[in-house]
């Protein structure tokens, strides 16, 4: 059932998108960086979660997971450490998906050829 | 009329194609829910055999993902997909993968640090950017609301 609920999810979400880019003529830019800002908001009081919970990769393939991770890992150093936790946590939880980001792009850049 | 400099926007759009509306949506809905549920076998997998928790089988979902689209990227996959398919590749991470990889192929020929490595970021940077400016000052503002309340 997770399977159905994470493919219903991710598509509508890629549809609100979709209608950002359409609709309001936002370019492709404007609307991940909204959605990392969305998705930032939605961890108070753990929309997000709760999101994640129903819909497993549905919620947390899309980029407002993004914002919701970086708030998340902020979020649990603060109570720890303070404000100068939010510094500390921020990555906290996003880390393995910059560092795969940034080496297999660096790689793959690397041995591949530009194409088109 | 036409040569009318001030409604020019107005007058041009009765000559614009009109955009494919719910083309689009199904073609972003369809893709995007297929990346999510490819995401979803992953991380079941992860789940399964390493035994992530739910909250944290998301990460290495996350890297398997970049990873596959990094790599149809390179093999030019990628953006034929991304032709039909609009923001059902932009939206998942696939796509931040996506930018990162194909702004530093497209810089390739201007040398590895010149290139590749300054123009990682030249589309994913704004992702960061605002991630993390929007993440710290709702993390100081909750944290501001938790100890005053």
């Amino acid at each position: 059932m997770i399977f159905l609920y994470a493919f219903l999810v991710g598509g509508a979400i890629c549809v609100v998108g979709q209608l950002l880019i359409d609709v309001f003529k936002l370019t492709p830019a404007h609307v991940v960086a909204s959605f990392v800002v969305i998705g930032a908001f939605l961890d108070v009081f753990g929309i997000y979660d709760r999101l994640i919970d129903f819909a497993g990769a549905g919620a947390t393939v899309p980029i407002t997971s993004f914002g919701h991770s970086l708030l998340h890992g902020a979020m649990s150093e603060g109570h720890e450490h303070g404000y100068l936790g939010i510094a500390m946590g921020i990555f906290k939880l996003t880390s393995s998906g910059i560092t795969s980001a940034i080496l297999f792009g660096f790689l793959v850049a690397l041995f591949f050829k530009p194409k088109g | 009329m036409l040569n009318d400099p001030k409604n020019y926007k107005e007058n041009v759009k009765a000559y614009q194609p009109k955009l494919p509306y719910v083309t689009n949506c199904l073609n972003a809905f369809w893709v995007g829910g297929s990346i999510c549920l490819i995401g979803q076998v992953i991380q079941t997998f992860y789940m399964n055999i390493f035994h992530f928790s739910k909250q944290t089988a998301g990460n290495p979902t996350v890297a398997t993902l970049i990873l596959i689209s990094a790599l149809m990227t390179g093999f030019g996959i990628y953006d034929k997909i991304a032709k039909f398919a609009g923001a059902g590749t932009i939206v998942p991470v696939t796509g931040f993968a996506n930018s990162i990889t194909s702004s530093a192929l497209e810089h390739k020929s201007e040398g590895i640090v010149l290139g590749i490595a300054t123009n990682l970021f030249q589309l994913a940077g704004e992702v960061i950017v605002f991630g993390v400016v929007s993440a710290a000052v709702l993390g100081i503002v909750r944290l501001f609301i938790e100890q005053v309340f």
